[in-house]
């Protein structure tokens, strides 16, 4: 695919734990253009947390990753940037919101002083200017009366606010890619409704792609124009989301969609 | 609904916690009452801080009641003495969310078997290891690796020991609060397997507490709404499912995402209704209807069929104006 914002190719994923390597993301190659949304599909262990991670070359707490492969970010190889130069990129150009929103934010600064730091490190905001950006944006991802809210701290917001919290700061630098890994698991099913329309109206405003990560195939169903499955460290199936819904081909997706429990569907009778 | 005595009845459970730096009390559970007929489940519904685990809890006694009766098979259980409550916990018994820290990691699944047959003295120590191996077969699993420790087992494998240990006792009557929230899709669609052959097998009941209300369309005869500490709406699941009264029902269904990308995209583009839901003890201001619950009170409870019920003042007003439009 030509113009493609991220481009992965052979990318693979080795933990190791005690000096035993062992291998996660097994060559995976993928794209993702300019203000597209990707979804990317699997169980727990499947990889697709780490493959986010590895985007944003991050290490899970307490153990070291081996990448090898290739990520073109608008042609640029991240996997071969220094520490330095992949600092200007992560949270800049890539942002990142995870499942916790309380294990994400610091619990002893105010959401404006948090917003500020980003905003301060990545676009030179002075003090006063940046905190002026920071209430733009709460006020932009929907917190009521952001001036104020501003000077609160993360355990004085709801779940699903703190999650807003997060992707106002994820977006802050308006960055080209947002990677969103189990957004909204942790939430009431009426947050997520909420959150998600939240993702797609920032998508559209912001211009920025999306990679959406869950094992929620209701999640991905109206949230992605692609989708990616992964199983055992590969991708297993990828392609158009009507069609991949419509007529699965690999046996793994299918058996993950039959095993999708349906509203619509009666259940047990009294 | 049959005539059947109830296996469980509760009625006006309240649970009340008391006030904290200045903050007022919090009543978590407001008169709640419903009964769970044998060899049913009861699946309660509602987002988090709605009470539905502190019910849960209360109901077996492991909460402080402020209010209100539980009577397991026909014996009230608030303000048992302790001797005789201990010897019905054989009768119910709990299953939790997580299956990673409700297993002892020091004990291997031999001896988290064995501990309640222990406790109730309900096997004879000889037998001890034949009833444990029985039950590794009921949920499913291998009876040779119960000298194993939980953490050399999956999410799944967990639950299923978790299952197995709160069947020890034969009881008849499991609260099951979000027993499958944290495994993948395929393992919960196991685990709701499991939990109907158990319940066909064994005539069990259940208390099915979960924020997935598709989940609890798959598992409950009947289904009860909670809001604010208070059951808004309870009825079969086909009626509350298919013919919701309340608003916060219709709410939390509309905001089910579907797994069908077309029907999918059409609800979120649809303009974002995010109706401000007011009505908790001591809270005030409007309702979606412009009542404020705070002064006027709780509102009554309307039998709109039989065995279904919800607590709408504007019932059935609204449901004719949304006939009408």
């Amino acid at each position: 695919m030509t113009g493609a914002l991220l481009e992965v190719r052979d990318l693979t994923a080795t933990f190791n734990r005690d000096g035993v390597p062992s291998q996660v993301v097994n060559g995976i190659s993928f794209d993702i253009a300019p203000g597209e949304a990707v979804g990317f599909v699997g169980e727990s262990g499947c990889g697709k947390s780490v493959t986010a991670r590895s985007i944003m070359r991050l290490a899970p707490e307490g153990s070291s990753v081996e990448w090898s492969g290739r990520i073109l970010f608008r042609g640029q190889d991240l996997l071969a940037l220094d520490e330095h130069a992949m600092r200007d990129v992560r949270g800049r150009r890539i942002a990142m919101v995870f499942q916790d929103p309380m294990a994400s934010l610091n619990p002893v600064m105010t959401i404006g002083a948090q917003l500020d730091d980003m905003l301060c490190r990545h676009t030179g905001l002075s003090r006063r200017a940046a905190r002026r950006r920071a209430v733009e944006l709460l006020d932009l991802v929907g917190i009521r009366d952001p001036a104020h809210r501003a000077d609160d701290y993360p355990h004085q917001f709801s779940g699903g606010m703190r999650q807003r919290v997060l992707i106002a700061i994820a977006v802050s630098c308006q960055p080209d890619l947002l990677i969103a890994d189990e957004p909204t698991t942790a939430l009431d099913v009426t947050v997520q409704a909420q959150i998600l329309r939240l993702l797609m109206r920032l998508r559209r405003e912001l211009g920025m792609a999306l990679m959406l990560i869950t094992h929620d195939f209701g999640v991905i169903a109206g949230m992605v124009a692609r989708v990616y499955v992964m199983h055992g460290g590969d991708i297993v199936e990828s392609g158009a989301v009507d069609a991949l819904f419509a007529a699965p081909r690999h046996a793994y997706t299918r058996a993950l969609l039959d095993a999708v429990p349906r509203i619509e569907t009666a259940g047990r009778r009294a | 609904m049959t005539g059947a005595a109830p296996l469980l009845r509760v009625r006006d459970l309240c649970v009340t916690f008391p006030p904290r730096r200045g903050r007022p009390p919090v009543r978590a559970v407001d008169h709640v009452s419903f009964d769970i007929a044998p060899g049913q489940t009861l699946g309660l519904v509602g987002e988090s801080g709605s009470g539905k685990t502190t019910t849960g809890r209360a109901i077996l006694q492991l909460q402080p009641v402020t209010g209100g009766s539980v009577e397991l098979l026909g014996r009230e259980l608030s303000a048992m003495p302790r001797a005789e409550l201990r010897a019905m916990r054989r009768h119910m018994q709990f299953v939790l969310q997580n299956p990673y820290s409700s297993l002892h990691p020091r004990m291997t699944v031999a001896q988290i078997l064995a501990e309640p047959l222990t406790v109730h003295g309900s096997v004879p120590k000889p037998r001890i290891p034949e009833r444990v191996a029985e039950l590794m077969t009921v949920v499913g699993m291998d009876p040779t690796v119960v000298r194993r420790y939980p953490h050399e087992f999956s999410g799944g494998q967990r639950q299923r020991i978790v299952i197995a240990r709160a069947l020890a006792v034969n009881p008849d009557f499991v609260v099951c609060d979000e027993p499958v929230s944290a495994l993948d899709v395929r393992t919960q669609a196991q685990i709701v397997d499991l939990l109907h052959d158990l319940q066909d097998k064994l005539h069990l009941s259940y208390l099915f507490i979960a924020h997935d209300l598709a989940i609890v369309r798959a598992v409950a005869h009947r289904v009860a709404v909670m809001y604010g500490g208070r059951i808004v709406e309870l009825g079969d699941a086909a009626d509350v499912y298919e013919r919701p009264a309340h608003p916060y029902t219709r709410n939390l269904l509309d905001a089910v995402p579907i797994a069908d990308p077309a029907k999918q995209r059409a609800k979120l583009a649809a303009p974002a209704a995010d109706p401000d839901f007011r009505g908790r003890a001591g809270e005030s201001g409007a309702c979606v209807f412009g009542d404020d619950h705070g002064a006027s009170g709780a509102p009554e409870w309307h039998e709109i069929a039989p065995g279904h019920g919800v607590s709408c003042r504007y019932w059935p007003a609204d449901l004719m104006a949304r006939r009408a439009t």
